[in-house]
């Protein structure tokens, strides 16, 4: 986005997520997803009717099959034929889809929704598949592992102890109480985290993400529509994404230039910061956001809790963006950043600001 | 306000059923590095990158454009992967162009790829999933059902099929990236060939092909190349669902709906008159007639006249297909984007043994899944 351009308001008016569990066996992907996008249209009193624009993020390797896109499109209904579009990323990412659409100023509304089973299948190999096929996923790191790294680099370098760690899960999971879609919450002193077992070194259990069933949905609206359709909109006043090599070795795993180029972008520093919520599956993670975002010590991170209390593939970094939103309509904050990230140790990551009127 | 955006710049491999010369990365690079040249940039001239393809299982790749980011020059930059099934190519070509028209980049490089050969797509569409009914006979043995309720209804004798099938391979012969190079193919030999898929004889079915594309888009204030933009006069994308009591699948609403909404945006009100050349999606042959009534060239029924008029052919007044379409080359995520690629090379005059004289407005459709996603664009060698 270029400086001279000016941004359309456009607003996130609306959010819905499902309960984030361990494993839902009562519904498949599709059915866990529809009872969500009812609820982002429900809050606000529309139908499917009222959006212009559909976008969609999933992944086929969750449900073990091709097209899974496509069983969820069929049940959201798409006659007559919708505009429509599907990112094989994030939400967030198909978020940003719709944003840009919205930017040109022909259409107003769009839907915008994620969801996958992580429970489906060995969600630590899986992931191992997006690694380059030739000289990597042959070896077959498992992602834990690779995110040990990470942490151990971040330790070796002085950056951050075990401690700090089990700071950022403590705190995940406490802020997590008063989140009723939280997977995972508990008020549990930082001393007894550090006792857990490791996992893969330096990687306690408490740094690591719990798996998770879930789906989300995100109305969003310009015009009249984003006024009529929220008392206190939340606006999107800054967007960016950006994605780094993917070869681990040739990466300072303790930083992330991707996230602070994003922020710079999306214009983070213009302003003060009341919230974020930060997409760090692994604990550590969120300290390298922080420092790459530049947000200091008065800065509220994940007051949902954050991935550390529920971490759906596919739809945690739209959830990031939707519960930084509801704290702006709720009138919590007035500025607000949200943060996606996607690949091994933070290769892409995406940073949306929003505030309130 | 939207932003004009212009196509300057195209690129694509040499399409072959095994590229075992280069890896994925290599094959993406090699598409992304000539439409580079063409549009005389490097990948330091490039703000975004928008990259597709058909299900991550046809390589066995998990999300890809994460290992593909180098290779496109995509680091520190923002990366967009689409998938929309086959209509994925067209899709991602139209996500490219609204990072442009939405003002929000100057210049866009876009990718689409398949390397079929790196894995089994019959494999990877034919995975049981509970609850749903297995797709175990592929995309032909889907669409053949379809062809056989076309022909009833519009009467359409048994050989039409099969000439679409000569006229596209003919035409390959005069693109040297096709996949497909048949000098001696005619109707005898098309009839001769196996029948796979009542009506569909072998030669009546698209190959499975290794092949990326590629496009520099950029805005009205962002052009360079070696030959004129093309701009971009409309584009759309419509969907529906697979299956419901009363749809139709031979000539799907959505089609029809996207072909309406695209043409309002270029002010085509007679498409047949307007449109000088079109790069149709047609994986089977008979989808040429299904897709002529579809998208309005003729009256429901009359597809296959035209086809067997020769109005499609290379010296018709509307060539459909110039590049020798799907049915010589198919690297499935990259199908669209060479329909979409094809018709810019038209307009820029850029089309070298397969250009059709003084081509100034010309239409460029791709469609996937059981025939419900669609996407097409109208792109035109003057401003719009």
């Amino acid at each position: 986005m270029s400086a001279a351009r000016a941004v359309r308001p456009v607003s996130v008016a609306s959010f819905a997520q499902a309960q984030n569990v361990r494993r839902d066996d009562q519904r498949n992907e599709v059915e866990g997803l529809l009872p969500v996008i009812a609820e982002a249209f429900g809050a606000i009193g529309i139908t499917k009717d009222d959006v212009d624009f559909i976008c969609s993020g999933s992944t086929d390797y969750l449900v073990g099959g091709p097209f899974s896109f496509v069983m969820a499109l069929d049940a959201v209904g798409v006659w007559p034929p919708r505009s429509e579009s599907h990112v094989e990323m994030d939400g967030a990412w198909a978020l940003y889809e719709a944003w840009v659409l919205l930017q040109e100023g022909k259409v107003d509304a769009a839907l915008v929704y994620s969801f996958g089973r992580s429970s489906l299948g060995d969600l630590n190999e899986i992931l191992t598949l997006q690694l380059d096929p030739y000289t990597m996923a042959p070896l077959w790191p498992d992602i834990v592992s690779l995110n040990a790294l990470q942490a151990r680099a971040l330790i070796d370098a002085g950056k951050a102890t075990e401690a700090d760690f089990a700071a950022v899960a403590s705190r995940s999971r406490r802020d997590a109480l008063a989140n009723p879609k939280a997977q995972v919450a508990g008020d549990i002193p930082v001393e007894t985290l550090l006792e857990d077992e490791y996992v893969v070194a330096p990687l306690r259990r408490h740094a690591l993400p719990p798996i998770t069933d879930g789906a989300a949905a995100i109305v969003l609206a310009a015009g009249d529509k984003a006024t009529r359709w929220s008392e206190r909109p939340a606006w999107i006043t800054g967007f960016d994404h950006r994605i780094e090599t993917h070869a681990l070795g040739a990466r300072d795993l303790t930083a992330s230039p991707s996230t602070a180029k994003a922020g710079e972008v999306a214009g983070v520093a213009a302003g003060p910061v009341d919230l974020a919520e930060i997409h760090a599956p692994f604990a550590h993670q969120e300290l390298i956001v922080r420092e790459a975002l530049g947000l200091d010590g008065t800065v509220t991170v994940n007051p949902s809790g954050g991935a550390l209390a529920a971490n759906p593939i596919m739809s945690a970094g739209l959830i990031r963006i939707g519960e930084a939103a509801s704290r702006i309509a709720a009138g919590q904050a007035d500025r607000a950043v949200a943060h996606a990230t996607s690949g091994p140790c933070l290769q892409q990551n995406l940073v949306c600001v929003l505030e309130g009127a | 306000m939207a932003e004009r955006c212009a196509v300057i710049g195209v690129g694509q491999t040499h399409h072959k059923a095994k590229r075992e010369d280069v890896s994925i990365a290599g094959l993406v690079r090699e598409a992304a590095l000539r439409a580079l040249d063409d549009a005389e940039l490097t990948f330091a001239d490039i703000d975004a990158v928008v990259i597709g393809k058909a299900p991550d299982m046809f390589e066995g790749n998990m999300m890809p454009e994460l290992y593909l980011a180098p290779a496109l020059g995509a680091v520190g930059k923002p990366m967009i992967r689409v998938h929309t099934a086959g209509s994925v190519g067209g899709s991602t070509s139209i996500v490219a162009a609204h990072l442009i028209a939405s003002g929000i980049h100057k210049r866009v490089l876009t990718v689409a790829y398949e390397k079929q050969s790196d894995s089994d797509a019959m494999w990877a569409l034919s995975v049981p999933q509970p609850f749903a009914a297995p797709l175990l006979a592929g995309a032909g043995g889907y669409f053949a059902p379809h062809i056989r309720a076309y022909m009833r209804r519009s009467g359409a004798p048994d050989h039409i099929g099969c000439m679409v099938a000569v006229k596209d391979r003919q035409n390959a012969m005069r693109n040297p990236y096709a996949h497909l190079h048949l000098p001696d193919i005619d109707m005898k030999t098309v009839q001769e060939s196996v029948m796979l898929w009542d009506p569909l004889h072998y030669l009546e079915a698209c190959p499975s092909s290794d092949g990326a594309a590629a496009m520099v888009l950029a805005a009205e204030d962002s052009l360079s190349g070696r030959y004129p933009p093309a701009w971009v006069h409309g584009m759309a994308m419509r969907s529906e669902p697979t299956m419901f009591a009363g749809r139709d699948q031979v000539n799907p609403r959505a089609g029809r709906d996207c072909s309406a909404d695209v043409y309002v945006q270029a002010g085509i009100t007679d498409p047949r008159a307007q449109i000088d050349v079109a790069e149709i999606y047609v994986p089977f042959s008979w989808y040429e007639p299904m897709w002529l009534e579809n998208l309005g060239f003729c009256a429901l029924g009359d597809g296959w006249k035209l086809t067997e008029a020769g109005a499609t052919a290379f010296d018709g007044d509307i060539p459909w297909n110039t590049s020798g379409g799907v049915l010589s080359s198919n690297p499935i995520g990259a199908s669209g984007m060479l329909r979409f690629l094809e018709v810019a090379m038209q307009v820029r005059g850029q089309a070298g043994e397969h250009q059709i004289d003084g081509a100034r407005i010309a239409l460029g459709q791709a469609y996937g899944g059981g025939s419900q996603f669609f996407s097409m664009w109208v792109v035109g060698s003057e401003k719009p």
